[in-house]
């Protein structure tokens, strides 16, 4: 029983496939995965938008949207009927070929990368052999239609938010793709089906073995979290698009269902980052202890990326915005060595014996760097106590 | 399989094409862009999946980006006032046909063509990893070595001088 | 026509197509993407020639292609930086104006 609920959409997708002719099967089963794709996850942007409004209000001590629907979650109905009939302003002086293609190229590759992501068992679209590095391609290309959002619009402010935001994003790609770089070495392999079969099976306490659970891994997922919320400008990451600094950055000049459309692409890429750190490091559509396995792993997959998804918002809420000098020597200067250092840890963790010594020697390694480089990196800054002045 | 490389080499020699002669630099790089990407879909149609993935993530996801902030610190997103081409253009013109008359040349009298194609071969990121740590790791580290001083030396002659002026 | 016909002919117009840009334009900058150009097109070569070959096993097409990626794009990088350092000087980036060394 717990299986055939496990398995419900493999077996749908079985029968809807077996009702079109031979030849089409492979094409209609693709599409059918496709479909179920798309509608999970544009749901799930739905969902989240009104989610984070109501999160943010109520850290902020207010209400967020409640007069739409039940508690206001109709709110994306009346968003989205308002980004539909609203003008489509284009600037005279803009670029009218790439105006327009900038924000579908946001949005492809945004949905391109979904392909990859396991999100249960036997439910993944394309099995590459090197799927992780597809899903870190794909994201590179975003970077250059954010430049022509930012170019093609004619505006200085919107192309000096468009290069702060490419700045922003190659520099933080790095300790991205290093600190998943780790993984790929523990695993073996860059399949991101085979990395969640590598992190099956429970230890003796019941324990699953994801990567999280191990120094390296830990330090890992800290370093890839913190990047994937620089490479999707989220706050306090979120200088290029910061409304009380540069209004919206590179799509000021976008109007109605383009600006959706970004909107739509922003919070699709934070999805998927999402799903590739649960994949990479959070043992994608394993239970956590070996008394639970019987939950459907969709179930896990997604309870762990609305996990993650909260704590995104609850992130935005708290901390303020880095300034974007202070942006790029974070990156450089502690993210970059702690990525490569990591990499030296979990090198040593796998060769050697399992037990308290490895224990020991990966945390050693993991805190040592850590306190070392920021205590360093703090020499010649004085942090006291803040003081308020206030007019009086 | 025919129509679709039929589709990636339009793609890939229009956007050439493009980027080598249209008049606003910006849209010469994002021309060229699209040139790579529709190489990058000519290594899939040939069954190198790294290559592929590798040529994006390199070409699409850095050069390209290069390209674009040089042209942007270089004041090149104005439109030029005089002709875009250089003076001896018709020379390279013709030496450029010339190449392209010996290469089509030499391809279609050889011998290669006429040996039976062989089954698609499967490769897996294990064999290149491998490949890469056993038969090629002194390439290996002399790219890392090139690689890091290109990064500084890049780096050094960008850097605005200071106390020259 | 083979395939490996048509992917060595697309590599050939690709190579002319760069090596025409890289001759004509007078932007510093556009010589340089036809210079990438002409590097892609030799790559192409090699990766058709490598899935065509007798031996594909040998992986010597596609570790060529990864270096030949790597190392192109350490000279784009370098090459733009000294475009930009000229373009602090000479305020141009013209080819035809770069000739201080001029007899």
């Amino acid at each position: 029983m717990a299986d055939s609920l496990d398995q419900i959409f493999v077996t749908l997708n079985h029968a809807l496939t077996g009702l079109a002719p031979e030849a089409w099967r492979p094409l209609v089963s693709a599409v059918i995965s496709i479909a179920g794709i798309i509608g999970v996850f544009a749901s799930l942007f739905a969902v989240t938008t009104v989610l984070e409004r109501k999160g943010l209000g109520r850290i902020q001590n207010r209400y967020g949207p409640n007069r739409v629907g039940p508690f206001g979650f109709l709110q994306p109905a009346a968003d989205g009927i308002k980004a539909l009939i609203k003008e489509d302003v284009v600037p005279r002086a803009a670029d009218k070929v790439v105006h327009f293609l900038a924000p579908l190229m946001v949005v492809i590759p945004a949905f391109l990368v979904y392909a990859v992501l396991p999100v249960g068992r036997n439910m993944v679209l394309v099995d590459y052999d090197a799927g992780a590095l597809f899903f870190f391609a794909v994201g590179a290309a975003t970077e250059l239609s954010v430049f022509m959002a930012g170019w093609s619009s004619r505006n200085k402010y919107s192309l000096l938010g468009a290069m702060r935001a490419i700045a922003q994003m190659i520099s933080y790609e790095i300790p991205l793709i290093l600190s998943a770089v780790t993984v790929f070495m523990v695993a073996g392999t860059l399949s991101t089906t085979k990395i969640v079969d590598a992190q099956g099976g429970y230890n003796a306490w019941g324990l699953a073995h994801w990567f999280v659970f191990t120094p390296w891994g830990f330090a890992g997922f800290v370093l890839f979290m913190i990047a994937a919320t620089a490479e999707t400008n989220r706050s306090p990451f979120d200088l290029p698009e910061g409304e009380s600094e540069i209004i919206a950055g590179y799509y000021i000049e976008y109007s109605g269902f383009k600006f959706a459309l970004f909107f739509l692409g922003e919070y699709m890429g934070l999805f998927a980052i999402s799903g590739l750190g649960i994949t990479l490091f959070l043992g994608g559509w394993h239970a956590p202890f070996a008394f639970l396995d019987s939950v459907p792993s969709w179930i896990w997959f997604f309870t762990k990326l609305l996990a993650i998804i909260a704590v995104f918002i609850w992130i935005r809420g708290t901390l303020p915005r880095l300034r974007m000098d202070q942006l790029m020597n974070f990156a450089w200067k502690f993210m970059l060595p702690m990525a490569l250092i990591n990499i030296i840890t979990a090198a040593v963790w796998h060769f050697m014996q399992p037990g308290l010594q490895r224990w020991l020697v990966g945390a050693a390694l993991v805190l040592g760097p850590y306190v070392l480089l920021g205590r360093g990196l703090m020499e010649g800054k004085k942090l006291e106590k803040r003081t308020y002045r206030y007019a009086e | 399989m025919n129509i679709i490389f039929a589709i990636i080499a339009a793609v890939t020699i229009a956007a050439g094409v493009a980027a080598m002669s249209l008049r606003n630099l910006v849209h010469c790089a994002l021309a060229v862009a699209v040139a790579f990407a529709g190489l990058a879909a000519a290594y899939l149609q040939l069954g190198a999946q790294f290559v592929g993935f590798t040529q994006v993530l390199v070409y699409v996801g850095a050069v390209a980006i290069l390209i674009v902030f040089a042209i942007l610190l270089t004041r090149g997103a104005e439109p030029p006032q005089q002709s875009v081409l250089s003076s001896g253009w018709l020379t390279g013109i013709f030496v450029a046909v010339v190449v392209l008359g010996v290469l089509v040349y030499a391809i279609a009298k050889s011998s290669v063509l006429q040996s039976p194609v062989p089954p698609q071969p499967e490769v897996t990121v294990h064999q290149i990893g491998e490949a890469l740590m056993n038969k090629f790791v002194l390439p290996l580290e002399v790219v890392g070595l090139l690689l890091t001083a290109a990064l500084i030396g890049a780096v050094i002659i960008a850097m605005k001088e200071e106390g020259k002026k | 026509m083979s395939p490996l016909a048509g992917y060595l002919i697309l590599s050939a117009f690709l190579f002319a197509i760069g090596l025409a840009g890289a001759l004509t334009r007078r932007n510093a900058i556009i010589v340089l993407i036809g210079i990438e150009l002409m590097l892609n097109a030799a790559n192409l070569n090699f990766i058709a020639f490598w899935r065509f070959s007798e031996h594909p096993e040998a992986l010597t097409g596609i570790l060529f292609v990864i270096f030949s990626i790597g190392v192109a794009a350490a000279e784009a990088a370098v090459g733009l930086a000294l475009i930009i350092a000229i373009y602090r000087h000479y305020k141009t980036t013209n080819v035809d104006e770069m000739n201080s060394l001029k007899g």
